[in-house]
C-alpha cells in the first residue's frame, strides 16, 4: 500500500491543464475524503448493530434527518445545539496545536457558566449591554483560568494533561454543585437547587429571522478568529513547530511555556463562554444542567474535523444535529437515550482508527496525477 | 443510631471502613492498568470499560440469580474491550490515549444502551465475610465486614509484584514495555504481548465495575462511576507501576473517597460537595507531586507514551 506509484499516469489521461488540476486536487483530498470515509464506516457499522437488534436502520437513519435536519425547526434546534459544540471543540482543537490532548472542556463550561451566573447578579441592574459583556468576560476568565492552569501544569510540572483536565472537570462539577446549593444557591429555587435568577435584560436573545440565539454566531466567530491565529499569525506557526517538537522549537528561542499557557487558556475561555452562553440564553442561571456532556461531544467534533477550526463549524452542525434526533429515536422507535452516544462512540473509534491511512494510499499522492517534466 | 458509642471516633473508624469498601474498584482497575502500561500502552478506556462490567455484572446477576456468575461475565466483557483495544492500537499511527477516550465514550454508552432494562430489577449481592463480629459496636461490625472481591484483589496485588519479578511471562511483559527493539531481538512479538496484556487489564477493571454494581453502592445505574476507571490510571502512574504500591494507593483513594459520608455520618454537612470532590484533588496534587520536568519518572515502562 505505501508503495508509490512507479510512473505519471495522468499524461494518459489528458491535457497538462487537467493534471495540474487532479495533482492539486489529490493534494488536498486526503484530509476530506478519509474522514468523510470513517464517517459513512462508522454509520455502516452501527447500521450492522442496529440490525442486530432487529430494529430498522432505514427507519433510524430516516428519523435522524427528520430530527435533525428535515424541517425549519429541527434545522434551528439543532443549530441551537450546534453552538456550545463549536466552542467545546474548540477547547480541544486549539491545544491539539501543540499536540496536547485536553478533554476536560466540560470542567471549563461548568465553571464559566457559573461565574457568568454569580457576574449576572452582581452586575444587576447595569445596562444590558455591559452586563452580558461583563457576563461573557467572566465565563471566559474562569474557564481560560481552569484549562489555562492544565497547560501550566503540562509545561512547568511535566503533569499529564490528558489525565489532569479530565479531573479537573470533576473537580469543577463539584465545585459547581457546592456553590449551587450553597454560597450562591437562590432560596426560591427548591426542587432544582440553582443560582438567583439573572436580570432579564441581560437574556442573549435569538439572531433576527431565526429561533437561534447569538450563541450561535459567537460560536462561528470562535472558530474563524481560531483559524486565523493558527494558520495567519506567527504564534500559531510557533504553536505548529511546538507541537511537531518542543526541543527543536526551544532550540530556535520560541517561548514554548507562555504559547502552551497561552493556548490552553484561550481554549479554556472558549468553553467557559460557551457556558456563559448556557446560562445566558437557555437556562437564565447556573444549575446543574449545566454538566450536560457539551464537552465531551466537544471532543469528537475536534477529532472528527481533525482539530481544523473551519471544519469544526459543519461537523459541530452535523453531530448537533444527531443529538437534536435523540428524542425522536426514543418516542418512535423505542431506543434508549444513549442511542446518539453509541452511534457517536462507534464513529469517534472509526475516525481515529482512519489515522492509519494517511500518507498510505496512493490515489492521495500527487506524484501520481504529476504531468511529464 | 449507635453513634454515641463511639462519638468522633465514628469518624476514622468510617473513612477505614469506607476505604476498605470504596477502594476495591481502584484495586482491581489499578492493577489491571498497571499491567498494560508495564507492556508499554495506556489504556484510558478503563473508564468506559468498567462502567460497561458493572451493567453487565449486573445484568448477568439477575437473569441468573447468581453474583459469582456477574463478575465471571463482566470479566469477559472487559477481555472484549480489551482485545478489541490492543488490536486497534497495533496500527501505525493510531494513537492509545485517543482510542481510550473514545472507548470511554463506547463502553459506557454500551452500558446505558443495554443496562436501560436493568435498571429497576435489583441482583443478589457479593457475599462479604464479617470479620467484626467479636464487636459488639455495630459501626465496628460494618466497618469490618469485608467483600471478598478486596481480599481477592489484595492476594492479586501480591501475586503480580512476584509474578513480575520471578516469572518468565512478567519478564517478557516487563521487557516489551521497555523497548519494542529488545523484545523483538529476544523473538517475542510486542504486539501480541500487549494485545494480552490490555486484554486482561480491562478484564480486571470490569471486575471492579462489578464490585461496583453488585456490593457497593450494590446497584445499577447510569451514575454508577465517579471516574474511577480514570483515577485508577493516574493513581498507577503514582504507585510507579508497582502492584504493591497500586493497593497502597487504591487504600489512601478510597479513604478520600470516605471522608464526605463519614463527615456527614457525625453531622458535618457543610461543604458536603467539595468532600466530595476529595479523591479527584488529591489524585491531582499527587500526579503535580510525583511529576517533574527534565526527567523521566523513576520505574516508568520505557515506552509508554504518557510519561514523554
Amino acid at each position: 500500500m505505501t508503495e508509490i506509484a512507479s510512473g505519471p499516469v495522468a499524461s494518459t489521461l489528458g491535457g497538462p491543464a487537467l493534471a495540474g488540476a487532479l495533482e492539486w486536487a489529490a493534494r488536498r483530498a486526503e484530509g476530506l475524503v478519509i474522514p468523510l470515509a470513517a464517517l459513512i464506516v462508522g454509520m455502516a457499522l452501527f447500521s450492522i448493530f442496529i440490525m442486530l437488534l432487529g430494529k430498522s436502520p432505514a427507519q433510524l437513519f430516516d428519523l435522524m434527518w427528520r430530527g435533525g435536519f428535515g424541517s425549519w425547526f429541527s434545522v434551528q434546534n439543532t443549530l441551537s445545539r450546534a453552538a456550545p459544540l463549536l466552542l467545546a471543540a474548540l477547547c480541544v482543537a486549539l491545544p491539539a496545536r501543540l499536540g496536547l490532548v485536553v478533554i476536560g472542556g466540560e470542567g471549563a463550561i461548568v465553571l464559566g457558566g457559573v461565574a457568568a451566573a454569580a457576574m449576572a447578579v452582581l452586575v444587576q441592574g447595569a445596562p444590558a449591554l455591559i452586563g452580558v459583556i461583563l457576563m461573557g468576560i467572566a465565563g471566559a476568565v474562569a474557564g481560560g483560568v481552569w484549562i489555562g492552569a492544565v497547560g501550566a501544569l503540562r509545561h512547568y510540572r511535566a503533569v499529564n494533561e490528558t489525565i489532569s483536565s479530565l479531573l479537573m472537570a470533576y473537580i469543577a462539577i463539584a465545585l459547581m454543585n457546592h456553590l449551587v446549593e450553597g454560597p450562591l444557591r437562590d432560596p426560591a429555587s427548591l426542587n432544582k437547587p440553582s443560582t438567583h435568577p439573572m436580570d432579564p435584560a441581560f437574556v442573549v436573545g435569538a439572531v433576527p429571522g431565526m429561533d437561534v440565539h447569538w450563541g450561535l454566531v459567537a460560536g462561528i466567530i470562535a472558530c474563524v478568529i481560531s483559524w486565523i491565529l493558527i494558520e495567519k499569525t506567527r504564534w500559531g506557526f510557533a504553536a505548529r513547530i511546538a507541537g511537531g517538537n518542543v526541543r527543536a522549537a526551544q532550540v530556535q528561542g520560541l517561548a514554548v511555556g507562555p504559547l502552551i499557557v497561552g493556548f490552553c487558556a484561550l481554549a479554556g475561555a472558549f468553553a467557559g463562554l460557551a457556558g456563559m452562553i448556557e446560562v445566558a440564553a437557555v437556562q437564565g442561571n447556573a444549575n446543574a444542567s449545566l454538566a450536560s456532556g457539551y464537552g465531551y461531544t466537544g471532543i469528537l467534533v475536534a477529532f472528527l474535523a481533525r482539530h481544523n477550526p473551519l471544519a469544526i463549524i459543519p461537523v459541530a452542525i452535523l453531530l448537533g444535529g444527531i443529538d437534536a434526533s435523540g428524542g425522536l429515536l426514543q418516542r418512535r422507535m423505542d431506543l434508549p437515550d444513549a442511542t446518539v452516544q453509541v452511534l457517536q462512540g462507534m464513529i469517534f473509534i472509526v475516525i481515529l482508527f482512519s489515522e492509519t491511512f494517511y500518507g498510505r494510499l496512493r490515489v492521495f499522492n500527487p506524484d501520481l496525477w504529476k504531468r511529464p517534466a | 443510631m449507635e453513634q454515641t458509642d463511639l462519638g468522633l471516633w465514628g469518624v476514622p473508624l468510617a473513612i477505614l471502613g469506607g476505604a476498605i469498601r470504596v477502594s476495591t474498584p481502584f484495586i482491581f482497575v489499578s492493577l489491571g492498568e498497571a499491567i498494560t502500561e508495564r507492556s508499554g500502552r495506556i489504556n484510558l478506556g478503563l473508564e468506559g470499560v468498567l462502567v460497561f462490567g458493572a451493567m453487565t455484572a449486573y445484568a448477568v446477576a439477575v437473569l441468573t440469580g447468581s453474583p459469582w456468575l456477574g463478575v465471571l461475565a463482566a470479566s469477559a466483557s472487559g477481555a472484549c474491550f480489551g482485545l478489541f483495544h490492543g488490536w486497534i492500537c497495533k496500527f501505525p499511527k493510531v494513537n492509545d490515549i485517543a482510542i481510550g477516550i473514545a472507548l470511554m465514550l463506547l463502553g459506557s454508552g454500551l452500558a446505558f444502551f443495554f443496562g436501560k432494562p436493568f435498571i429497576q430489577p435489583s441482583a443478589p449481592d457479593l457475599p462479604a465475610i464479617p470479620f467484626g463480629l467479636w464487636s459488639n459496636s455495630s459501626q465496628v461490625q460494618a466497618a469490618l465486614n469485608i467483600n471478598i472481591l478486596f481480599l481477592i484483589g489484595a492476594a492479586l496485588a501480591v501475586f503480580l509484584w512476584w509474578a513480575f519479578k520471578n516469572t518468565r511471562a512478567g519478564l517478557i511483559v516487563r521487557v516489551v514495555g521497555d523497548s519494542s527493539d529488545a523484545a523483538r531481538a529476544m523473538g517475542i512479538n510486542p504486539n501480541t504481548v500487549r494485545l494480552l496484556a490490555t486484554a486482561i487489564g480491562s478484564a480486571l477493571a470490569a471486575i471492579g465495575g462489578a464490585y461496583l454494581s453488585l456490593y457497593y453502592p450494590g446497584s445499577w445505574n447510569e451514575g454508577i462511576s465517579s471516574g474511577q476507571g480514570l483515577m485508577a490510571v493516574a493513581l498507577v502512574i503514582f504507585a510507579r507501576w508497582n502492584p504493591l504500591g497500586c493497593f497502597a494507593a487504591a487504600l489512601l483513594f478510597g479513604g478520600a473517597g470516605a471522608l464526605g459520608p463519614a463527615l456527614q455520618s457525625v453531622g458535618v454537612t457543610q461543604g458536603y460537595y467539595l468532600f466530595y470532590a476529595a479523591p479527584y484533588i488529591l489524585t491531582l496534587l499527587i500526579m503535580i507531586a510525583t511529576s517533574s520536568p527534565g526527567r523521566a519518572l523513576a520505574g516508568a515502562p520505557g515506552v509508554l507514551s504518557i510519561t514523554k
